[in-house]
């Protein structure tokens, strides 16, 4: 069974590997990004999430947003050693560490997003496709998320709405793109994780995705 | 400890003749909207107010530490005194330890408010160094357009010699005569049982909130205040209606459709209490009449 949500949001922050220190967003939604809201709604280490297919529902329009930002991270061997004395300093401030940083973000995004899970080796005989897909339809009409879902970015929050089978649907914008490599998700069979891409297309508003496995998802 | 509730809010404040969030890429003029005209105030910009209040109420003490701080702050400060932790770092300097990690995420997590609340990304060599924080916000907005004014301004001073003869500098500022701003914020349970962010916590956020201005003047701020702050809480913890539906029943408006807002009192908040849906309370913990 294939699930359909609705999200949309004031802003969202999809970024491009290449371009993530002044941050630029990809066009569209990604496919790592999409699977990410299905999972704040119902994720499960015995189920996978997969993307089928991503509907635009408005237009791709951008703005460009500076911020005071942080560059560094807590560092690990500090923590250790205020931990074995029972005293240290840690803290980060602000002044010495600040970034400031552009994002290229896109805003009223709306996207149409088709989905389906499938069972993971991690299954027991317990499970079964028919409990997750009770308890993600229980959850998604309710509203009941796991995690607040996001666009891109934790700051700008997703709106999301089930759709029903049989309900009628708003078309996708009438736009045909030729989005590049994109990035689709990690592969975390690897260690360390390792990027997957494919070759994104839009065709009248509608960007098909194909499955992890195929040829059109490289590495 | 954590919550066993989800939480939304509804977060109002205005401004009067200041700038509430500078935009570094104009010169420091108040954020907005470039096509609808509306101010904005980052969330980040929030947040920092949170940690400040937080610092000065409680000290800068563990389990009230902030690890995000600012100069100012740190003269305040010298040494912090940690608790002891009742299990000991291993000897071997192996980061790659998930254990390890986790206790070095946890002990954070326990000493710092802000890592608590908000997360943080702890380190890049180990695997469990990332926190997500239970507290999510949005950016702010403005309920009408915003008219940004520049003011040149004087000082009866110079900074160099060289500049001696001209006996005066001048400056710029920016200000908004009135705004009315909306912030919308999440609290996420689920994450709130990982980061050991519990009741306490969450009500020290929300009295950060309430007096998120009162410690926060300056020049440029002019006067900011809380206007409003509603609190929806589920009565899960995955809560039980979708946020939007909750935000939709606080309603801001202008009184007049043809006057410039110049006060709180030229908008109207209201709130539909029938559309709130079951299993959600509605806090108002604060209300300016």
């Amino acid at each position: 069974m294939t699930f359909c949500i609705e999200v949309s949001g004031e802003f969202a922050c999809f970024t491009r590997p290449e371009m993530r220190v002044e941050r630029v967003s990809y066009d569209v939604i990604t496919p790592s990004a999409a699977r990410n809201i299905y999972q704040a709604i119902l994720w499960k280490p015995q189920m996978a999430w997969h993307i089928d297919r991503i509907e635009v529902l408005n237009p791709i329009r951008w703005m460009s947003i500076r911020r005071n930002e942080v560059g560094s991270v807590v560092s690990a061997e500090n923590v250790r050693r205020a931990m074995r004395r029972g005293q240290g300093r840690l803290q980060m401030f602000v002044e010495d560490e600040r970034q400031q940083r552009s994002s290229l973000v896109l805003r009223d995004v709306s996207y149409r997003i088709h989905a389906h899970f499938s069972l993971t080796e991690k299954a027991g005989s317990t499970d079964n496709a028919e409990k997750y897909l009770g308890m993600f339809l229980r959850r998604a009409r309710k509203g009941q998320v796991f995690k607040q879902p996001y666009l891109g970015c934790r700051e700008f929050a997703a709106d999301i709405e089930l759709i029903e089978p049989g309900h009628e649907l708003s078309s996708s914008i009438d736009e045909t793109r030729d989005l590049g490599w994109m990035f689709y998700d990690f592969d975390y069979s690897a260690n360390p994780p390792s990027p997957r891409f494919f070759n994104a297309r839009m065709e009248g508003g509608v960007i098909n995705i194909p499955m992890a496995e195929s040829d059109e998802v490289q590495g | 400890m954590s919550l066993s509730n989800r939480y939304e809010f509804v977060f109002l404040f205005d401004v009067t003749d200041g700038n509430p969030n500078g935009d570094p890429d104009v010169g420091n003029a108040p954020r907005i909207d470039p096509e609808t005209g509306h101010g904005l105030v980052t969330d980040v910009c929030l947040k920092r107010k949170v940690r400040d209040y937080v610092t000065l109420l409680k000290g800068d003490e563990p389990p009230y530490s902030i690890y995000v701080k600012q100069k100012e702050v740190l003269n305040q400060l010298n040494e912090l005194a940690y608790k002891a932790f009742d299990i000991k770092p291993e000897k071997k300097k192996l980061p790659k330890n998930v254990d390890e990690a986790k206790r070095l995420t946890q002990w954070m997590c326990q000493n710092f408010y802000d890592i608590r609340t908000f997360g943080q990304v702890m380190t890049t060599e180990v695997n469990c160094g990332e926190v997500y924080g239970p507290v999510q916000m949005k950016f702010s907005r403005s309920i009408d357009p915003i008219t940004d004014i520049e003011h040149t301004i004087t000082r009866m001073a110079v900074t160099n010699e060289k500049d001696m003869e001209k006996g005066q500098t001048m400056g710029r500022k920016h200000t908004i005569p009135y705004a009315l701003y909306r912030c919308h914020g999440y609290v996420v349970a689920s994450n709130a049982e990982k980061s050991g962010f519990d009741e306490s916590d969450l009500e020290l956020f929300f009295t950060a909130l309430e007096n998120l201005f009162e410690h926060d003047r300056s020049a440029t701020r002019g006067e900011m205040s809380v206007c409003g702050l509603y609190v929806f809480k589920h009565s899960s913890p995955l809560g039980n209606a979708p946020a939007k539906k909750l935000f939709n029943t606080i309603q801001v408006k202008p009184v007049a459709q043809d006057t410039f807002p110049r006060q709180f009192n030229d908008y109207q908040v209201t709130v539909d209490q029938s559309a709130v849906p079951e299993g959600v309370e509605l806090i108002i913990r604060y209300e300016e009449a």
